[in-house]
């Protein structure tokens, strides 16, 4: 009996060690927050060429970390793709209507991400409003093709 | 000439009937998964089922955990050199984290369970055959599959995701250890760089999915081939045999088909 009883704890703290580690894996690793969606608000932004972006990339501001980018897809009236931002509700009511959203790639080699940089325009940008004014990524042959067509006509 | 087509005709005939028997064996491992498997869960069915996690998780705990402790470790370390020369050193975390999520402890912690618990199984379930305890279970009617396979099966299925689980985060704690303490990766970026990479439902859910594969499979086959061979002392032998190498080969094989479909964007 007393065996038996021993067993089971042994049985009920493995499955414990389990979960503790999905949690472990959930928080710490993944960087799941509990807070979930309601503390995030959204914006929109159309870029003519989003060159490696991809969903969930970062979006930040001065440097610092204020989202991520929640879903990329093809706007068919403009031929560009439209990509939605999910901001930290801090930051709700305080970017103004002339920000800048732009394509910036981290590093050399590094991941892309979306910067966005305040305007002066006292009017703000509301959840699911677009930002205007947009930077798309630099695509690295089109450098290149407008260095060439450069030369050839200098 | 009559002779030599005698030959061939029999050869045929070998053929056909070995191939038979294949089907025939993959429909009474099918048939004998349903009648285990499924069933009202009862008081005694869970006492047993505890019995039998015990054994094949809480006992294999410490090999899994070893093993993922030292694939971490390495992981980091052969990473490290690799990365260094980019000076992209700042991705270990994510490398070590994705590497062992999706692939290494899925796989390789169902391939110990496989050695560990699996052929362990087998020779306990063949032992019992070979000494007739589960036709004397069937004389005073208790049913072996009930009895004997269904607690061992569910035992299997629960136990390999959580081992798998500690696997990585041993292996994400020994990537740590190696990248972090030993060869100065800033420990900041170990952590920010995974958890910018790292998705709670692709990478962790997917790997989660496999391992659940990977314990069906490999206890099927284990307790399959328990309850189906032959009941002497060199059947057993080689029925333990058969659920390592065959658990082994399903694992690998369904891997791949597993990644295809997860992560191969299909």
């Amino acid at each position: 009996m007393k065996r038996s009883r021993s067993m089971e704890f042994g049985v009920g703290l493995f499955i414990l060690v389990g979960i503790l580690g999905l949690v472990f894996l959930g928080l710490r690793v993944s960087g799941l927050t509990f807070s979930g969606a309601s503390n995030t608000y959204q914006l929109e932004a159309n870029f003519s060429n989003i060159g490696g972006l991809k969903p969930r990339a970062r979006v930040s501001m001065a440097g610092v970390t204020v989202g991520r980018v929640e879903s990329i897809e093809l706007d068919t009236e403009w031929y560009d793709a439209r990509v939605t931002l999910s901001l930290t509700n801090e930051l709700e009511g305080q970017i103004s209507r002339d920000a800048t959203a732009a394509i910036l790639t981290s590093g050399l080699l590094g991941e892309q991400y979306v910067g966005l940089s305040m305007g002066g325009d006292p009017e703000t940008l509301e959840e699911g409003d677009t930002i205007r004014d947009t930077q798309s990524a630099l695509v690295l042959e089109e450098l290149i093709q407008q260095f060439i067509s450069n030369m050839a006509t200098n | 000439m009559s002779m030599k087509g005698g030959q061939v005709a029999m050869r045929i005939t070998r053929l056909g009937r070995r191939s038979c028997d294949l089907v025939e064996s993959l429909g009474r491992a099918g048939v004998f998964l349903a009648q285990s498997a499924v069933g009202i869960p009862s008081a005694e069915g869970f006492r047993l089922w505890v019995r039998q996690l015990h054994f094949v998780g809480v006992l294999s705990l410490a090999i899994v955990l070893v093993s993922g402790l030292f694939i971490g470790m390495v992981l980091a370390l052969q990473g490290y050199t690799i990365l260094v020369d980019f000076g992209a050193e700042d991705a270990l975390g994510q490398m070590v984290a994705l590497s062992l999520l999706r692939e290494l402890a899925p796989v390789v912690a169902a391939l110990l369970f496989a050695g560990r618990a699996g052929s362990a199984l087998t020779a306990e379930i063949g032992l019992m055959k070979a000494t007739e305890q589960l036709t004397s279970m069937e004389m005073i009617g208790v049913d072996p599959l009930r009895r004997v396979v269904a607690p061992r099966f569910w035992a299997g299925v629960v136990a390999l995701p959580i081992l798998t689980v500690g696997f990585s985060v041993v292996g994400i704690w020994g990537g740590y250890l190696v990248g972090v303490e030993w060869l100065g990766v800033f420990e900041g970026s170990y952590w920010s760089n995974m958890q910018a990479s790292v998705a709670f439902i692709n990478d962790i859910g997917n790997g989660m999915v496999k391992s659940i594969v990977f314990a069906v499979v490999v206890t099927w086959i284990a307790v399959f081939q328990g309850y189906d061979l032959l009941p002497t002392s060199e059947g057993i032998s080689r029925a333990t045999t058969r659920t390592v190498v065959y658990s082994s080969l399903a694992v690998l094989g369904l891997d791949f088909v597993l990644t295809a479909v997860m992560f191969g964007g299909l």
